[in-house]
């Protein structure tokens, strides 16, 4: 049992984590803020990186990997708070043309919501048409909403990669708030030297490194009930991860200059997909009564 | 990342699990968790039967996965804990094995393997739990014993210990840290008195233990003179690794246990008590692949990393969790004690102070995993 990261995988990640460094890092994530919109450049240019084609076999000219490699790349997108319709485009890749190259921008009717859809190419789902626009809490995920929708069955896949992107947010917030505790001095001395400081920090990492076991292990299990589970802590380490960060910052990070709402914002964005916490918390009781493991 | 098992492992599974089968029938009957006379002889008694088989050396000498392997398929098999013997085979045991003379090796690690020998741990004070450094017990060395006196609580199993694995201050001048040492102290030397204290789930668990001038040999000595500190964290680091695996197994039969009495008892058309335990389940799920991801690291690092405080911090809290659900499934019966689940209840209420509270092991996981700077 090597539940450890593979040498290319580890490489893997530090390739995805410096793309978007270079092309979309703190600096980029503030621009896009002033000017909502989809970069389309950006977007070639993670199709060109394979991003979209990550897991299509290389004899559809996808790149080959798996779920565990999937599953890296969103988190490391989650970590730089990229935009779009990152999971849609990718799920559509193979399918929908031009998805798997970045060309297309694909949307998804999910439940009540649909993500992105004014800048989508294409569609997937019924009901988009009648959706309704609403001013998005997240001022980077336009938002509309569905009347009448049918709640559906989640796909694992789907479950899985959206609590890759929260992991991701959660291990940014983690980051923020401790390089912050470090550096931010008040009575004297860093703020991290305060107990109050160190604990709300130390939950900080707890719940993001739970959270990354769950993960990592539903992406090699590939089981639903292991993505429910994964998704349920993604969840709790992103949306509470991002308020203890605030926190920690104080007033600055009650600010809209400080990158910390918006990792709280687009974790509340995504607890809403795939069902929400609902559909997975149902889906795990289940399991717990029929005995499977 | 893997989380497959090698052949051998596997092959170790199936071999351990055909003896489980086997053996766990032939075990008398369980005695009541207030009878420790009773619960040293049936726990010997199995740690007996694990030498026989050749699985006694399996917490010292195995690898991380192997050890992981045991502590879950003895838990699923429902295979008794190593209760009385805990601080034999998975503390002192390993301490003397680290640290001991060939000679001390010999005379103690053979009669704990073999389940003849129960070792309790005297190490907190009224004055000094979490922040044990600051432990008072005297050792004063005169000729080839030291004469120690002092006093020690929270002692589990005192009354029923053959040896106290007990640190000591040697050098009372000396900075804290300094100056402790580590002896092994028999039980039945002149001048200890054991006074067992009752926990508030009404049993007698652990004990007070009194020391009025004890002579105990220096060659019982485990380590340098002043070295003791030293010594116990190379055993207090294992202790926070692999050392609940066990109970996390033994959480999640409990977890489904409860939904089943849920679903008998009509609890479960809640959906919120239903999605309640729905978030248990994922917990312990994940609680079980943060074990799996620390073996790992020891496998690959050599020694248990700072995950063990990652995962004390939450095990300790989903454990009081899991078993205040059991109050909502069960309604008025969680007020009667004759009720399975409601003194694990009650129990569980320590699994945030004991080896560590939360308070502290929060300041270890940000000093010693984050870097954040020493303060107040």
């Amino acid at each position: 049992m090597r539940f450890q990261l593979t040498d290319d995988q580890r490489a893997l990640r530090a390739g995805v984590r410096e793309v978007l460094a270079r092309r979309f890092g703190p600096d980029a994530l503030r621009a896009a803020v002033a000017r909502p919109g989809l970069d389309r450049e950006l977007w070639r240019a993670l199709g060109e990186a394979g991003f979209f084609a990550l897991r299509l076999p290389e004899a559809r000219g996808g790149v080959g990997l798996g779920l565990p490699e999937a599953v890296l790349a969103f988190e490391e997108a989650g970590r730089a708070s990229l935009p779009g319709p990152l999971l849609g485009t990718h799920l559509a890749a193979g399918t929908v043309p031009g998805a798997a190259e970045g060309e297309t921008v694909v949307a998804v009717v999910d439940g009540a919501l649909v993500e992105w859809w004014d800048e989508a190419d294409v569609v997937v789902g019924e009901g988009g048409a009648g959706a309704v626009p609403m001013r998005s809490v997240d001022p980077l995920t336009p938002l509309r909403r569905v009347p009448d929708a049918v709640a559906c069955t989640a796909d694992p896949v789907a479950v899985l990669l959206t609590a890759a992107e929260q992991l991701g947010t959660a291990t940014r917030a983690c980051e923020l708030a401790v390089g912050h505790a470090r550096t931010r001095e008040q009575f004297g001395r860093p703020i991290g030297a305060f107990q109050a400081v160190q604990h709300l920090c130390a939950d900080l990492l707890v719940r993001t490194e739970v959270a990354r076991s769950a993960v990592y292990a539903a992406s090699v299990t590939g089981d639903a009930a292991d993505a429910a589970a994964a998704r349920v802590l993604a969840d709790e380490a992103a949306a509470q991860g991002a308020r203890d960060c605030l926190q920690v910052f104080g007033g600055m990070g009650f600010t809209w200059e400080a990158e910390v709402h918006l990792l709280l914002k687009r974790a509340w964005v995504r607890a809403r997909r795939s069902g929400g916490a609902e559909q997975s918390e149902e889906l795990l009781a289940r399991a717990l009564l029929s005995g499977t493991d | 990342m893997d989380l497959a098992y090698t052949p051998e492992e596997e092959e170790f599974r199936a071999r351990l699990r055909a003896w489980l089968t086997r053996t766990l029938p032939l075990l008398p009957p369980k005695p009541s968790p207030d009878d420790w006379p009773a619960r040293r002889a049936y726990d010997l008694g199995w740690q007996r039967r694990l030498y026989d088989a050749g699985y006694a050396h399996v917490h010292w000498d195995a690898s991380p996965t192997v050890r992981l392997i045991f502590l879950e398929e003895t838990e699923r098999a429902g295979a008794p804990y190593v209760g009385a013997n805990f601080v034999g085979l998975l503390h002192a045991g390993p301490t003397i094995a680290a640290e001991g003379t060939p000679a001390q090796r010999e005379r103690w690690l053979e009669p704990i393997l073999k389940g003849e020998e129960v070792w309790c741990q005297g190490f907190s004070e009224p004055d000094a739990g979490s922040d044990l450094a600051s432990l008072r017990t005297r050792a004063r060395r005169d000729g080839d014993v030291y004469r120690v006196t002092g006093s020690k609580i929270w002692t589990s199993h005192a009354e029923v210990a053959d040896w106290c694995e007990l640190l000591v201050r040697t050098d009372p001048d000396a900075p804290r840290h300094q100056g402790i040492t580590w002896l092994a102290m028999p039980m039945d030397a002149p001048g200890v008195t054991v006074r067992p204290l009752r926990t508030l789930a009404g049993s007698a668990e652990f004990a007070e233990v009194f020391l009025d001038d004890v002579p105990v040999p220096v060659a019982n000595r485990v380590g340098a003179e002043n070295d003791g500190w030293r010594v116990t964290m190379v055993t207090l680091s294992f202790e926070r690794g692999t050392a609940f695996a066990g109970e996390v197994v033994a959480c999640r039969r409990v977890l489904a246990e409860l939904a089943r009495e849920a679903h008998g008892n009509g609890r479960w058309d809640d959906p919120a008590l239903r999605r309640r335990l729905g978030r248990l389940e994922a917990e312990f799920r994940a609680l079980w692949r943060l074990v799996q991801w620390n073996v790992g690291e020891a496998t690959e690092n050599g020694v248990p990393g700072a995950g063990g405080s990652v995962f004390k911090l939450r095990y300790s809290h989903a454990r009081q969790q899991l078993y205040d659900a059991t109050a909502d499934v069960l309604g008025d019966a969680a007020l009667d004690l004759d009720r399975p689940w409601v003194l694990e209840r009650l129990s569980s209420l320590s699994y945030t102070i004991a080896a560590g509270t939360s308070q502290i092991q929060r300041t270890i996981v940000a000093q010693r995993v984050l870097g954040l700077p020493k303060g107040r």
